[in-house]
């Protein structure tokens, strides 16, 4: 650089930051606050899976739900209207958003079969059956129709069913029906941890 | 353009142009409870997920604060205290740490950098960070040691009062999440008297000295405690019991400045004597050939 480019240099940036601090910066007059995100998301209700409390949740997903849009959900937050929790959440609840999206999530049935260590996936169908068909082989196998006096019992002692704590009072009713039904006395739900 | 959610600016950093002033929104402040908190960090988790941020897996460092300290990343802490008393009663005081948004901020006055630190008329005090050039002069002017510079863009970061919640009228994430509304939020007007209220409570519980922390020091902050012992407020991790803004910033600031634009001007008139008096420096003609 010779004496007279140091000068060009040194008068442009002199000019530049004149007009700069005369007003003529380009920033704008209006600091704005940052976009709000969840403007034009669809909005879902769900209940947190942690714990028995079951809180109500609203989960927040891209797009408007038009065909070509693939959901994904970018914030959970608690759900006012909801008796439970009314808005508010645990740290564990806060934080759904990244058990969402953790690659550790179980997101389909999987089977490790007697003597494997291997988990291996399986469709729901197939679990379905599979619960069923070990359900039938225990109760065909241990159920008991009448005790030592010779009263009808009809119970089944051998399986146990640990119910939803989130479920609704419809399909908690359905959930007694189904497992009495079949004779099952060992009765819990996970509302109890 | 009518851009989609905006505050109105009441003060800007390093600028001497008046904000506008004629419309007056309504103050807001958000007020934590310390004797209803029970240290759960669900704010902190409520803040990190909404402000996308993600805080980097740190060491335990003996006590339940987690992270050990404010960060770029962590723009709210639950600090933990365990005080003895003189009758040797253990007490464990709990402090959601974070910007209180001072009336009078102290990080806006210090800040150089024109607009890169605003304090809305509602009272939230918001970093851009886009105008930031991490020169930390905020951190100097904080009286509660809350500005962070980050590692990765070396621009300041600290809590926003989720302004952007706030603007279209919901409430910060920490106060929507608190599961034993500790966190409340409002106007200032209704939460000073709920402040008050809760502190007649606790007095009457027992706690003769319970109060309500709203600093006169820095013009009073639009984040508030409610305190049980208000007298000692040191004991909550440091709370400074009256804070003010460092000297150094109005030194800085007010003093120094007309001086240093006086030493300035000085100088230019000097040159411009000496040029006029003793004239231009006259080169050679050999080294000006060389050069060329």
């Amino acid at each position: 650089m010779n004496r007279r480019q140091f000068f060009r240099t040194c008068a442009a940036g002199l000019g530049g930051s004149s007009i700069a601090m005369l007003g003529f910066s380009p920033q704008p007059v209006l600091a704005q606050v940052r976009g709000f995100k969840l403007a034009r998301t669809t909005e879902t209700r769900s209940t947190c899976p942690y714990c028995s409390v079951s809180c109500g949740v609203i989960m927040y997903t891209l797009g408007d739900n038009a065909k070509n849009n693939k959901p994904s959900i970018i914030h959970v937050e608690g759900d006012p209207d909801h008796p439970v929790n009314r808005g508010t959440l645990c740290p564990k609840g806060a934080g759904l958003l990244d058990m969402i999206h953790s690659p550790n999530r179980l997101k389909y049935p999987e089977v490790r079969e007697a003597k494997s260590k291997e988990w291996r996936r399986i469709s729901w169908d197939e679990a379905y059956t599979r619960i069923a068909k070990h359900m039938k082989e225990d109760r065909d196998k241990n159920f008991i129709t009448k005790n030592d006096k010779g009263v009808t019992v009809n119970r089944w002692n051998t399986t146990a069913m640990l119910a939803s704590s989130a479920a609704s009072n419809e399909s908690g009713y359905l959930t007694v029906k189904s497992a009495r039904g079949m004779g099952m006395t060992a009765f819990d739900t996970q509302a109890r941890i | 353009m009518t851009l989609q959610s905006s505050l109105d600016i009441q003060a800007r950093s390093a600028t001497t142009t008046p904000s506008p002033s004629v419309r007056s929104s309504a103050a807001v402040a958000k007020l934590i409870d310390e004797s209803k908190c029970i240290g759960c960090k669900a704010c902190q988790v409520a803040c990190q997920e909404w402000n996308e941020l993600r805080e980097e897996i740190g060491n335990n460092v003996g006590v339940y604060d987690n992270p050990s300290d404010l960060s770029a990343s962590s723009w709210t802490l639950m600090r933990f205290a365990e005080v003895e008393d003189k009758d040797n009663n253990l007490s464990w005081l709990i402090r959601k740490d974070g910007c209180m948004h001072c009336a009078d901020p102290g990080c806006l006055k210090a800040c150089p950098a024109p607009g890169a630190i605003v304090q809305y008329s509602n009272g939230i005090v918001d970093f851009k960070q886009e105008a930031c050039i991490g020169c930390g002069n905020c951190i100097t002017g904080c009286p509660f040691n809350i500005p962070r510079i980050s590692k990765k863009d070396n621009k300041a970061y600290k809590c926003t009062l989720c302004s952007d919640r706030v603007a279209v009228g919901l409430e910060p994430a920490c106060v929507k999440t608190c599961p034993t509304g500790a966190i409340t939020f409002g106007s200032k007007e209704d939460m000073v008297s709920y402040g008050e209220k809760r502190t007649k409570e606790l007095q009457e519980r027992g706690y003769a000295n319970a109060g309500l922390y709203n600093p006169a020091g820095v013009g009073g902050t639009h984040v508030m405690y409610v305190l049980r012992h208000a007298d000692k407020t040191e004991q909550y991790s440091g709370l400074p019991k009256d804070p003010s803004i460092s000297p150094l910033v109005s030194l800085w600031k007010g003093a120094f400045k007309p001086l240093a634009l006086l030493g300035m001007g000085v100088t230019a008139l000097a040159g411009f004597f000496h040029y006029m008096k003793v004239g231009p420096n006259e080169v050679e003609d050999e080294k000006s050939r060389e050069e060329a």
